[in-house]
């Protein structure tokens, strides 16, 4: 049960988020081959490591926001509002 | 003879108060600070459980936590608790307590002879011996004799109660160590929490206690859940945690070492210096450990009878020997206890000396194998931890985050687990799940050589127990048998909760209603007054309003040709209502929708679909422009949360735009009118407004009076009858929903339920999505090809529908489905291909009174291309005969819309 910090609200428990899967996953032109689209759709990182992720304050304010969290140790490593580039 | 209390000492008992309780049925006198344990101890109960497999006799072994055997049912009345440990229950005035997997009686227990064919039950059995010629053979058996305890047969009665609570040390375990750490920390001015399993502890300045309290295990960043005497959970958030628990003793496998009468030798040293019992007159210590020999010269020293100590070592400390000499203790140096004796418990052992083996009697031995660190909760943290050799034990390792490890130095110990020689059949490692040293070998010769194979192949670990005596020894004896290098093994990973826990203290608060609440319409006493069954759809919703005698069935077939011939009246409040608004609300709708909303006129309304990435469709509804940078959405009751969610998710990271999104479904009720009397009943409300077709027509909204009350009408339908959908705030749906009653009487307006909604849409080939459609259902699959071939711009959706399998010809279209034998086709029935294979399926079904057939949608392989085809739907082994038709059954031209 980890701890998230809201960046409107600030460190929450994590039952009042839920979790939006991988960030950073950029939509594709509409004229993108089947690969692309594919790709887009379904790959995902899964790294054993570090790990960018979407999250929403869902029983809170509401935002949508990025953080960095090692998927070994749940360690939170960053905490970003959505449109910033990974830190 | 068996145990007894002796006349002097015992640091918890109160002598003068005399507390009577009832085990097996017998009635027995304990005293005031026993625990259940300690005072079936004192009065010579030695026999007190069945093992799980080979139901053999079981006494006491522990006197903490570790407890495996005397497992007991406590009962109160009707309600009881399964699966407690005797040694943690303190004893109260009348308690009444059974022991566990024993059938008929705990004395004469028939499944005893599972142990005369312990040859059928060895590890890996359950799935080699019931398999032929089917397990249900053998189902009711097995269930019978596999269990522990029984199941309570009414509800929980106990009030379970959740906390949280904040601190900045945690502090488990109230022993030297913890009270030092959490005496120091109050000192530095944190806050602090120490919890301990036991009472008593002293108290400490600044420091908050919480007794009979077990740490049940640790998730990240300093989450801990606790339990107080099970019936108090709590949910612990502390920046730092000091595990301070101690260490538990473990046994050696040696044959029959699980009489009655065989115990961990430092149980016994707490039994006699705790509540001044002694397991019996004439005891054998076998210990590979100096704290074993205290445990037997404490035990002297208190009057109980030790006859002699067994250590395979071949010398001690010339100070312990002396003094248990002094105590008339015989001594085996270099010896081993072989087996022990005893029918029903234990008469004596077999010792292997260096110069040949000689027989003791005995009516009771402690056994010490050496100790473990209680370092369950430490990987519980993700903690590692390092075998260490002086101890034959696994110490807490490397570092985590907020968790430090402060248990006591490692106890040398002498590694001897099992003591070859005897029967090791009889060799017993998990006492709990009859696990021995016969099943490890099994397992390692089947190659289950992982001791988290070696757990789910023997259940070694795996019960109550949960490894506290028995997964070091399990991989010690796993690593010697493969020929591992003792330590390569580590014990099998520890899961919560690290004691037995109620799954009620689990729930704690969120039980019953709480769990998950009841969602009731805002006009709810409205449909209880006019007879309403209701039904949980997410909301409680009126299913149908029966009138007389009638089932729902023939309650709905009425109500829906209400509808058709008259006028009916529908709460529609669950509708998703979302006000979408901003100067870029119309080209935001327009990336979201697979049609175009920036086309639609302010007070207009159009149906869409809303598509996922992968171009299935997520919901179908209608949407109106109120004004020109304002739409006012209707998703369906199941999708309006699902709908905010994915709105504000595109906005916030997909598109940010200048729209505002606002959920207002629950602000307001809405009452449906649906017929051809529809518009006379509005009229006969005064309504502000033109309610003409011309003024008012199909697919268009209004905002006005009606009755007096502020109002918002949408005219749409989803039964195919001229329709008007009226939104009042909430608090008015009542009022409306009389006044509508009212006003219909002369038209005979009837409440309809979900049920007849369901009978008139399926008429008009309305689909729901998700019993229509499913997630690989795309729009052409439903007939809205022609809407995306128009459409230029990009959408949710839109990319995955050029891909090829979006563009097969082999893809399942909704159809109509016409019984031929005019019998209710069967939902889910499949469409049988000329393979023979499914070729669809039947997705939705009704009686329609007003045609008087069943009626059918279904999604069928090159559905709308096959009209007029004969299938045969195959459903639990019957057949039907049904022609593909058009999804409209009823009113084919909509003339009915617009009457
Ligand atoms: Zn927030």
């Amino acid at each position: 049960m980890m701890r998230i910090a809201c960046p409107n609200c600030g460190l929450r428990d994590e039952r009042e988020f839920a979790y939006g899967g991988e960030a950073h996953i950029d939509r594709p032109e509409l004229d993108c081959d089947d690969q692309a689209w594919e790709e887009y759709l379904f790959l995902r990182a899964n790294p054993k490591g570090e790990h960018a992720e979407r999250w929403v304050h869902v029983h809170g304010c509401g935002v949508w926001f990025n953080l960095i969290r090692h998927t070994e140790t749940h360690e939170v490593v960053a905490v970003y509002v959505m449109g910033v580039a990974r830190p | 003879m068996t145990g007894y209390r002796l006349s002097h000492g015992g640091g918890r008992i109160d002598r003068g108060q005399s507390i009577d309780f009832s085990f097996n049925g017998k009635r027995y006198a304990g005293l005031a600070g026993d625990t259940l344990a300690s005072a079936l101890l004192a009065n010579g109960v030695q026999l007190v459980g069945r093992s799980f497999k080979l139901h053999r006799p079981r006494g006491i072994v522990g006197a903490g936590c570790e407890e495996t055997n005397a497992l007991v049912q406590l009962e109160h009345g009707l309600s009881s608790i399964p699966n407690v440990q005797a040694t943690m229950i303190a004893l109260e005035e009348g308690l009444v307590a059974r022991s566990i997997n024993a059938w008929p009686s705990l004395t004469w227990d028939i499944a005893g002879v599972n142990d005369r064919l312990r040859g059928l039950f060895s590890a890996g059995f359950y799935y080699k011996t019931f398999m032929w010629p089917d397990w249900h053979w053998f189902e009711w058996l097995i269930r019978r004799a596999a269990g522990l305890g029984k199941v309570p047969v009414v509800p929980d009665p106990q009030r379970y109660e959740a906390r949280h609570v904040e601190c900045d040390l945690l502090v488990i375990g109230g022993g030297r160590r913890g009270l030092a750490a959490a005496a120091q920390a109050a000192r530095d001015g944190k806050s602090v929490l120490l919890v301990d399993l036991d009472q008593g502890l002293p108290s400490l300045e600044g420091v908050r206690t919480f007794e009979k309290t077990a740490a049940l295990g640790i998730w990240d960043h300093g989450f801990v859940l606790a339990a107080s005497e099970g019936r108090v959970l709590h949910r612990i958030r502390a920046e730092q945690i000091i595990l301070a628990t101690g260490k538990q003793e473990r046994g050696i496998a040696f044959a029959n070492n699980d009489l009655p009468g065989i115990m961990l030798a430092g149980a016994i040293g707490r039994y006699v210096a705790d509540y001044a019992v002694a397991p019996g007159r004439s005891g054998i210590f076998f210990v590979n450990n100096d704290l074993g020999w205290r445990s037997a010269i404490e035990a002297a020293q208190c009057g109980v009878g030790v006859r002699a100590i067994v250590d395979p070592r071949p010398q001690v400390l010339p100070e312990l020997a002396d003094r248990a000499r002094a105590h008339g203790i015989d001594l085996f140096f270099s010896s081993l206890v072989q087996s022990a004796h005893g029918r029903g418990r234990v008469t004596g052992v077999t010792i292997e000396k260096p110069d040949g083996l000689s027989r003791l009697a005995c009516d009771f031995v402690g056994v010490s194998g050496g100790w473990n660190p209680a370092s369950q909760l430490w990987t519980m943290a993700g903690g590692q931890t390092k075998f260490n050799e002086r101890s034959q034990s696994f110490q807490p390792d490397g570092l985590v985050a907020n968790v430090e490890w402060a248990g006591p130095e490692p106890i040398e110990a002498e590694p001897i687990w099992t003591v070859h020689g005897g029967d090791e059949k009889t060799m017993f490692v998990d006492f709990q799940t009859d696990v021995t040293v016969a099943d490890i070998k099994l397992a390692a010769r089947e190659n289950y050589r992982s001791v988290e194979h070696l757990k789910r192949y023997t259940v070694l670990g795996m019960g109550v127990d949960q490894g506290k005596l028995s997964s070091v020894p399990g991989a010690m004896i796993l690593a010697e048998t493969i020929g591992a290098k003792p330590g390569t093994l580590s014990a099998s990973k520890v899961r919560p909760p690290f004691v037995p826990t109620a799954f009620g203290l689990i729930g704690a608060d969120l039980r019953g209603e709480r769990f998950r609440p009841r969602r009731y319409l805002p006009a709810h006493e409205w449909h209880v007054r006019e007879g309403a069954v209701f039904e949980d759809f997410g909301w409680e919703r009126p299913a149908a309003y029966p009138v007389g005698r009638e089932d729902i069935q023939a309650a709905a077939e009425r109500e829906a040709a209400a509808v058709r011939s008259g006028v009916g009246l529908f709460d529609g409040s669950p509708l998703g209502k979302i006000l979408v608004a901003g100067p870029e609300a119309a080209a935001f709708l327009d990336r979201v929708y697979v049609g175009t909303p920036s086309t639609l006129k302010p007070g207009r309304i159009r149906y869409g679909l809303v598509l996922n990435e992968n171009g299935t469709i997520l919901d179908d509804g209608v949407y109106a422009r109120l004004q020109d940078g304002s739409f006012l959405l209707s998703p369906s009751s199941a999708f309006a949360d699902r709908m905010v969610r994915l709105l504000e998710d595109l906005l916030q990271c997909e598109w940010p735009m200048d729209v505002v999104v606002q959920d207002v479904t629950e602000q307001y009720a809405v009452w449906t009118v649906a017929g051809p009397n529809a518009r006379n009943v509005l009229e006969a409300l005064q309504p502000s407004f033109d309610l003409s077709s011309e003024r008012f027509p199909h697919l268009s909204v209004r905002e006005g009076k009606l009755d007096g009350s502020e109002v918002r009408i949408q005219r749409v339908s989803f039964s195919g009858e001229l329709s008007y959908e009226i939104q009042v705030p909430a608090g008015q749906a009542v009022q409306m929903g009389d006044a509508l009653m009212a006003a219909g009487k002369p038209y005979g307006l009837v409440p309809y339920g979900i049920e007849a909604l369901e009978i008139l849409r399926i008429e008009k080939g309305y689909i729901h999505v998700g019993t229509d459609t499913d997630s690989e259902t795309q729009p052409g699959d439903i007939g809205f090809g022609g809407a995306i071939a128009k459409k230029q711009s990009d959408f949710l959706g839109r990319r995955a529908l050029t891909r090829r399998s979006s563009l097969s010809p082999n893809r399942k279209l909704l159809v109509g489905l016409t019984s031929l034998c005019g019998g209710i086709l069967p939902v889910g029935g499949h469409v049988r291909a000329p393979s023979g294979q499914s070729g669809g399926f039947v997705t939705s079904s009704q009686f329609s009174p007003v045609l008087g057939r069943g009626v059918a949608l279904g999604l069928v392989e090159q559905g709308q291309r096959r009209l007029g085809e004969i299938v045969e739907i195959v459903s639990l082994g019957k057949r039907w005969q049904a022609r593909i038709s058009e999804t409209v059954a009823y009113d084919r031209e909509g003339g009915r819309l617009d009457t």
